[in-house]
């Protein structure tokens, strides 16, 4: 984390007379000069603009919001912590969504995306200097208008107070505080925890309005002046092509304008979705080839089982003598664990529009990825990419679906645009979203280990089958040495103190194309941990909360505070109705530990969640109500992984396409999940994905401690029936 | 052409008979409040109410819809009962990405018009044909209760 230099003093931009006056403050944005031009077309030239943050003549405060609000409360988050310092009425603050403009990017990672459970950590200090400079200029504004010291000056509740009891509101102000020079941000105090009004206080979501009137507007609701919606007929497998199209039935059907092969498949432009979706069912279509039409689920289970049992090439993490350690004397332990593909379902199925015209392509659709899908719409739109505009709407959900590395919802849609030169909006149906690849990928987790003194391990080897997310995509360059961090994450920062150590990795390749999902690779290594660590325990017949406990070392005392927070808010030990036990997961991710402990019955044969009590340690707290709601929903989101979630393949198809054959979980079945925050000074780590990891292993370490079975592969149930 | 009872207003549209209701409020009427989530009645996210009746409106041909009083979400808050759910919803700060949240206000305001003090086990009945992926369903029963008792205390 840094803190000033990002916001280098050359960087910050002042400029007056903004579009109706006022004070629009931020940093230089040179691509985007001409962006300001949501749903209304192209935008003056000469219009000034971009910033965090503008105070317009009227008061009004708008911050230039530069992530996705897909439900993470982000809108509110950053809204918290421009106003704290910006010293304005939070019910002021509108929202405006960004363009794309390198000043946007991730301090951490050059891109312009919203990911990794890092919005408020990657903004914890930029937005907080962009409120605490507006502030102060407006106070220098104040000052020199009253000929009085700025010492004698205050901000307050978007008024300036001076002496003599002059003062002036923001709005009256903004104009003058444009013309006063930028301070430099490192000369701007930044308010102490205990000076906080806003940050750190359970602040309800912001855009709670638009979303029970349905007011709000998500991708899908985009409505432009004469666009038209098209579906696309995709490949039944990755890969395959048509070799030949009959369209002449889908070109009957009323409201269909035209058919238009295109690189994702065969589109039918229409009038409306429901002729193109009519026009879609009536083509008709032979497709051929494709890398791997047999691709089928139990066999590429069996090659990673085999492949777990081989000397694995890469090579993550290596203490000791891992070979010698397990040769030792000892209860010898090996468990393999097994996850599926998954789909990441958003409630809102993927879709794009886009109008191209030769100078100038924008598209609207609730991204994740901003900049790369800038870039890839550039590419398809032979454009430069100042003259490709994005305008982020609402996310109907993200879950990682909506970063994706290949851009495949923006590329097809500018594709389709440029071919009709025409403003068109993709949709996809929940079939095409489910079918439509970039899962999470399967995974083989190969457990081992040697249980020595006290039952504890000497010696731990965990071997990892699967695919590589970055390998091959824009984010090629994170791969080190062959190893994909996100491939061994959770496992090769393995906390509990064994003296040798092994995490490896082999890398597959798979015709199936994969993508992060709500807490990437810790979605498999947390169960494997978790589960495995538990196994331990059994065999050294100790309790799971004393024996994690007695493999942290002095290091992990954030992870022993949330353990031991945990056992006592879950009341571990204590006697629970007859039919009903507790499991048990710890794990630690994007820079946040959560804990959280599983009540379980079986009911019909199957596992019931009845009560989940979660601790998560994410540093400061910024703001209470959305972290319990979003590791509320982390746990609903990874419990119907954990119980139903898998897409298969036979014959190079997916064996699912519809919430019929991949159920969630809903409210009869939903358990009650209570979160607790540990107190913390530290700066704010990770809270949008941190809770999915912990629930599949405590749920499965439940089902042991009541069943005495051990759950090793997800999900638990298949077709109705408990698996295990 | 086809007359409709939307949220009060008589509408006309020239539309296939078997065009779904929810594609005749979104791209014909462009009232996008109600949403698209899966096309096959599994998921409520396109829930309206025919006559006062949470109906998936995804699978039923505009056809089916003439001669009943459709209400949508964008005039369900003109309504007491649509009301104190609305107020109840934004209190207890349920929505999170919100995709959802017509068709679950919509089916929970059709239920405490038919049940002014349901039980839990009345909401899951009420409420298992709504789908939430951000997992709200606690926020979600906790509201209908406060929203149910707040109508009570009204009447």
């Amino acid at each position: 984390m840094n803190t000033c230099s990002e916001l280098s003093r050359r960087a910050f931009l002042k400029r007056g007379a903004a579009a109706g006056g006022g004070l629009v403050l931020g940093f230089m944005l040179p691509h985007a000069v001409r962006s300001r031009a949501l749903n209304t077309g192209p935008a003056d030239a000469s219009t000034p603009i971009n910033a965090f943050v503008q105070i317009g003549n009227d008061g009004a405060v708008t911050l230039i919001m530069h992530k996705s609000e897909m439900g993470q409360g982000v809108y509110t988050g950053l809204a918290q912590l421009l106003a704290e310092e910006l010293e304005c009425d939070l019910k002021r603050v509108r929202i405006e969504t960004a363009p794309v403009a390198a000043v946007y990017n991730n301090p951490f990672i050059p891109a312009q995306f919203t990911g990794g459970s890092m919005s408020i950590s990657s903004s914890w200090q930029a937005l907080r200097i962009a409120g605490a400079t507006a502030r102060t200029m407006l106070v220098s504004a104040a000052a020199e208008r009253w000929q009085v010291g700025v010492d004698t000056c205050k901000a307050e509740q978007d008024m300036v107070y001076g002496p003599g009891g002059r003062k002036a509101s923001y709005g009256q102000l903004a104009a003058a505080a444009s013309l006063i020079a930028v301070p430099d941000p490192k000369t701007v105090r930044l308010k102490s925890s205990s000076e906080f009004v806003l940050i750190g206080k359970p602040i309800k979501r912001i855009e709670a309005h638009d979303k029970v009137n349905g007011s709000g507007q998500f991708g899908l609701d985009v409505r432009l002046p004469g666009m038209l919606r098209a579906m696309i007929a995709r490949p039944p497998s990755l890969g395959s092509t048509p070799k030949s199209i009959d369209d002449s039935a889908a070109r009957a059907v009323r409201g269909v304008i035209t058919v238009v092969p295109i690189s994702a498949g065969v589109a039918v432009v229409a009038k409306n979705t429901h002729a193109a979706r009519k026009g879609r069912d009536a083509l008709v279509i032979e497709w051929q080839g494709g890398p791997n039409p047999r691709l089928d689920t139990e066999r590429l289970r069996a090659a990673y089982r085999d492949l777990s049992l081989t000397a694995a090439p890469l090579v993550a993490r290596n203490d000791g003598d891992v070979a010698a350690g397990l040769r030792a004397g000892g209860k010898h332990l090996e468990a393999l664990y097994e996850v599926p593909f998954l789909s990441h379902a958003p409630m809102e199925p993927l879709n794009c529009a886009a109008h191209w015209r030769k100078d100038r392509c924008d598209v609207w659709t609730g991204t994740q990825m901003q900049s790369p899908d800038q870039a890839a719409a550039a590419e398809v739109a032979g454009l430069p990419v100042a003259q490709v505009f994005i305008h982020t709407t609402l996310l109907g959900g993200g879950f990682g679906r909506r970063a994706n590395p290949g851009s495949d919802f923006v590329r097809e849609a500018v594709e389709l645009s440029r071919k009709l030169v025409k403003p068109v909006q993709i949709v996809w149906t929940r079939e095409d979203d489910m079918h439509g690849g970039w899962y999470r990928p399967q995974w083989a987790d190969r457990l081992r280990a040697t249980l020595g003194q006290g039952g504890k391990p000497h010696a731990w080897h965990h071997t990892i089958v699967g695919q590589s997310i970055m390998a091959g995509t824009i984010f090629e360059g994170m791969v080190k040495d062959g190893i994909d961090p996100t491939s061994v994450e959770g496992a090769a920062d393995l906390p509990y103190g064994i003296a040798n150590l092994r995490v490896d990795l082999h890398t597959t390749k798979a015709p199936v194309r994969v993508q992060w999902w709500r807490s990437v690779g810790h979605s498999h290594t947390a169960f494997a941990v978790e589960c495995f660590i538990d196994e331990c325990a059994a065999a050294a017949g100790a309790d799971p909360v004393e024996y994690r406990r007695s493999l942290l070392g002095e290091k992990q005392a954030r992870r022993r505070g949330v353990l031991d927070l945990l056992a006592e808010k879950s009341g571990w030990g204590q006697a629970l109705p007859p039919g009903r036990a507790r499991g048990i997961a710890v794990h630690e991710s994007f820079g946040s530990v959560v804990g959280e402990v599983a009540e379980v019955s079986m009911q019909d044969g199957i596992p019931r969640v009845h009560r989940v009590v979660a601790v998560i340690d994410c540093g400061f707290a910024v703001n209470p109500q959305m972290i319990a709601a979003q590791v509320e929903s982390a746990v609903t989101y990874g419990l119907s992984a954990a119980l139903y979630g898998e897409i298969t393949f036979d014959d190079g198809k997916p064996g699912q396409s519809n919430f019929d054959t991949y159920p969630v979980v809903r409210i009869n079945e939903a358990p009650s999940v209570a979160v607790h925050i540990v107190p913390s000074e530290a700066p704010p780590t990770g809270v949008g994905e941190p809770g999915t990891p912990p629930i599949a292993p405590a749920v499965a370490n439940a089902i042991f401690a009541l069943t005495g079975k051990r759950v090793r592969r997800l999900p638990m149930v298949r077709g109705g029936q408990f698996t295990a | 052409m086809q007359e409709l009872d939307i949220n009060g207003k008589i509408v006309h549209v020239d539309v296939d008979l078997d065009m779904p209701l929810l594609w005749v409020l979104r791209d014909i009427l462009d009232m996008t409040g109600t949403k698209f989530g899966c096309g096959m009645a599994l998921c409520g996210a396109c829930t309206v109410h025919l006559d006062g009746q949470a109906t998936r409106s995804c699978v039923l041909p505009v056809a089916g819809a003439v001669g009943h009083k459709i209400t949508t979400i964008e005039a369900i808050g003109s309504s007491k009962l649509g009301q104190a759910v609305q107020t109840a919803w934004i209190a207890g700060d349920v929505p999170q990405c919100g995709y959802c949240q017509s068709g679950q206000i919509m089916s929970a305001t059709s239920l405490l018009a038919k049940n002014p003090a349901p039980s839990d086990a009345d909401i899951d009945a009420a409420m298992s044909g709504n789908i939430c992926r951000c997992g709200i369903y606690s926020r979600i029963r906790a509201a209908i209760h406060d929203a149910a008792a707040n109508a009570r205390a009204e009447s």
